[in-house]
């Protein structure tokens, strides 16, 4: 019976053993390479007592950062993932939050950690691999971890710039991972291009999908993502043949004119998550790779990346919204009016999810943990957990869950109540807008349109006046050379906000 | 070359354009700045910078820029 993350790669270590399964610019790890090196690391952390304590992990993006991940878990520890790139002031937040008891880094970064690591003891992975893992210690550290045990605590970003720590469990992410492997086409012969940060929950669908299945993951340079004819070139030379992806990566490729440049004859599988995915663009890729299957996924972090999507199979015209389509067949939405009670049809309400990949809070915020992790107020006999996404969503004409805005951007301008979404949907179907972004000045009592595209402000204006009401046209508009992005890729909005003037 | 240098300096002031030979493979310039470097190549040179010149070598020194846009430039 499966029970851990790490029982997949006991099995793939032996079907898979030869076979790459993590692949870097300097590094191809075997299946069986990846479960040795992960047990010399859990060895480590049994001989110092460590059991279901906080491991953090400081490297840069390699193949080793799985190892490392795959021994805290064998060892009955969870980590974190840093990364190398986060600033200081960042990993100092979260390192105050998680208290970890071990860091594990490498011979580059030992000193950095030292700096600020405290007493927490450092581990160098170059130094852990001189020594053999301990099979039989591992095996009884193992034999304990249960299910419901904690496997990371990923930590979000955070609209206040205050990071969480969601926290994890391993059957929260084995229950999305079979549902994963049953809802779409991934198995061994699935080749994963990775793009996403493995601080960033939606990596965990490369990683866990190519541990349990016996595929292979490469880990695509970061500065391909700043060339679109490299990154083609990466993905068809690897023979790359499934990306998840967040949007504003698959829009770059698209807008660049890279797409009829070069061909990809092995994709097969795309998804995107993680903001909303401009139709436009998404059509460009439809209409090259008419075969490919197409699917958009939703879910926020506390509900283990994924509780509903949709997949492409009717056309969607330009200034139409993806829908997010309906619950992964392991979740359950709700969506809840403002009196917490089920919205009526075609009404919008705050999206709710529950289910077994539901996180258990986050960590050492006991506050935070209760505002957001509520009692299901549809139940009132027994105790339920929901986590409350914050999110608008609605039903289309199709039975489609819609998404329609953050419930934070959904803001009162002249009087009426406006998502912002809206005007950037709109926005983006118009012809030469390559991006957009709609924020509200409330100071101002302004709404503020970001975009980039071949076109003047003033014909924008003169075609949302066709299709949107007065109120809801931007006060301003500014154009763009290009959008700043967060650590995760995706439209950093706090930076669009402190341009306000 | 004066020119743009200038020009770069407006898009990043922190980096020594005229010394930098490696500005993409140190991870100096971020895919922000690169996408502004292209548009600004289209708008002060009026030469589109093709898929197949999207290249770091094409990146990396002031050099290399400038050897791009007058090869742009001359097609």
């Amino acid at each position: 019976m499966i029970q851990r993350i790490t029982d997949y790669l006991d099995i793939t270590a032996e079907c898979f053993a030869e076979k790459t399964a993590f692949a870097d610019d300097n590094r191809k790890m075997t299946f069986a390479e990846l479960k040795t090196e992960a047990c010399q690391v859990a060895t480590a952390l049994i001989k110092s007592e460590l059991f279901k304590k906080p491991v953090a992990i400081y490297m840069d993006k390699q193949t080793e950062c799985v190892s490392a991940m795959m021994g805290a878990a064998y060892s009955g520890n969870f980590y974190t993932v840093l990364d190398a790139h986060m600033p200081v002031a960042r990993i100092e937040k979260i390192l105050d939050t998680l208290l970890p008891e071990a860091v594990l880094t490498t011979e580059k970064y030992a000193e950095t950690v030292g700096s600020f690591a405290g007493g927490t003891q450092v581990y160098v992975y170059e130094e852990l691999m001189t020594s053999p893992a301990d099979l039989k210690a591992v095996d009884a550290a193992k034999g304990k971890v249960i299910s419901s045990d904690v496997l990371y605590v990923l930590f979000t970003s955070g609209s206040t710039g205050m990071p969480k720590g969601v926290i994890i469990s391993h059957r929260a992410v084995l229950e999305y991972c079979e549902w994963l492997a049953a809802c779409f086409p991934l198995d061994k012969n699935t080749v994963f291009g990775n793009q996403t940060p493995f601080y960033f929950v939606m990596s965990g669908l490369d990683i866990f999908q190519t541990i349990r299945n016996g595929s292979t993951t490469y880990i695509i340079p970061r500065m391909a993502f700043s060339f679109p004819g490299m990154l083609m070139n990466y993905l068809k030379e690897n023979k790359i043949n499934t990306l998840y992806w967040v949007p504003s990566a698959l829009c770059m490729i698209a807008n660049m004119g890279a797409l009829p440049e070069i061909r990809l004859p092995h994709l097969r599988f795309v998804m995107f998550s993680g903001e909303v995915m401009p139709t436009k663009q998404l059509n460009m890729w439809r209409r090259e790779y008419p075969d490919v299957l197409f699917a958009n996924a939703y879910g926020p972090t506390e509900l283990t990346d994924i509780c509903a999507y949709y997949i492409l199979d009717r056309e969607i015209k330009d200034n139409e919204s993806i829908p997010i389509g309906k619950a992964c067949e392991h979740m359950d939405i709700l969506i809840l009016d403002s009196n917490d009670q089920p919205a009526g049809q075609g009404e919008v309400g705050e999206l709710c999810g529950r289910g077994p990949s539901l996180a258990y809070g986050y960590y050492n915020e006991p506050e935070k943990t209760a505002a957001a992790f509520v009692q299901n107020p549809l139940n009132h006999e027994y105790p339920e957990k929901i986590y409350r996404t914050g999110d608008l969503v609605r039903y289309n004409e199709y039975g489609e869950l819609i998404f329609v805005s953050r419930k934070d951007f959904q803001i009162k301008h002249m009087g009426h109540r406006i998502e912002l979404g809206e005007i950037e949907t709109a926005v983006s179907a118009l012809d030469k807008i390559d991006r957009a972004c709609c924020l509200y000045d409330s100071k101002r009592s302004q709404i503020v349109l970001y975009y980039i595209g071949k076109i003047e402000t003033g014909e924008i204006r003169e075609r949302l006046k066709l299709v949107l009401p007065e109120y809801m046209i931007p006060n301003k508009i500014h154009q763009l050379d290009s959008m700043p992005m967060n650590l995760n890729g995706k439209i950093d909005r706090a930076a669009l906000k402190a341009q306000f003037h | 070359m004066e020119e743009l240098i200038e020009k770069l300096k407006e898009i990043r002031d922190d980096i020594d354009f005229k010394t930098e030979t490696k500005m993409v493979e140190s991870g100096l310039l971020a895919s922000f700045d690169i996408i502004q470097i292209v548009a600004m190549i289209s708008e002060e040179y009026d030469v589109k910078v093709p898929i197949s010149e999207l290249i770091p070598a094409n990146f990396n020194s002031v050099e290399a820029l400038y050897a791009m846009i007058q090869k742009l430039e001359d097609e």
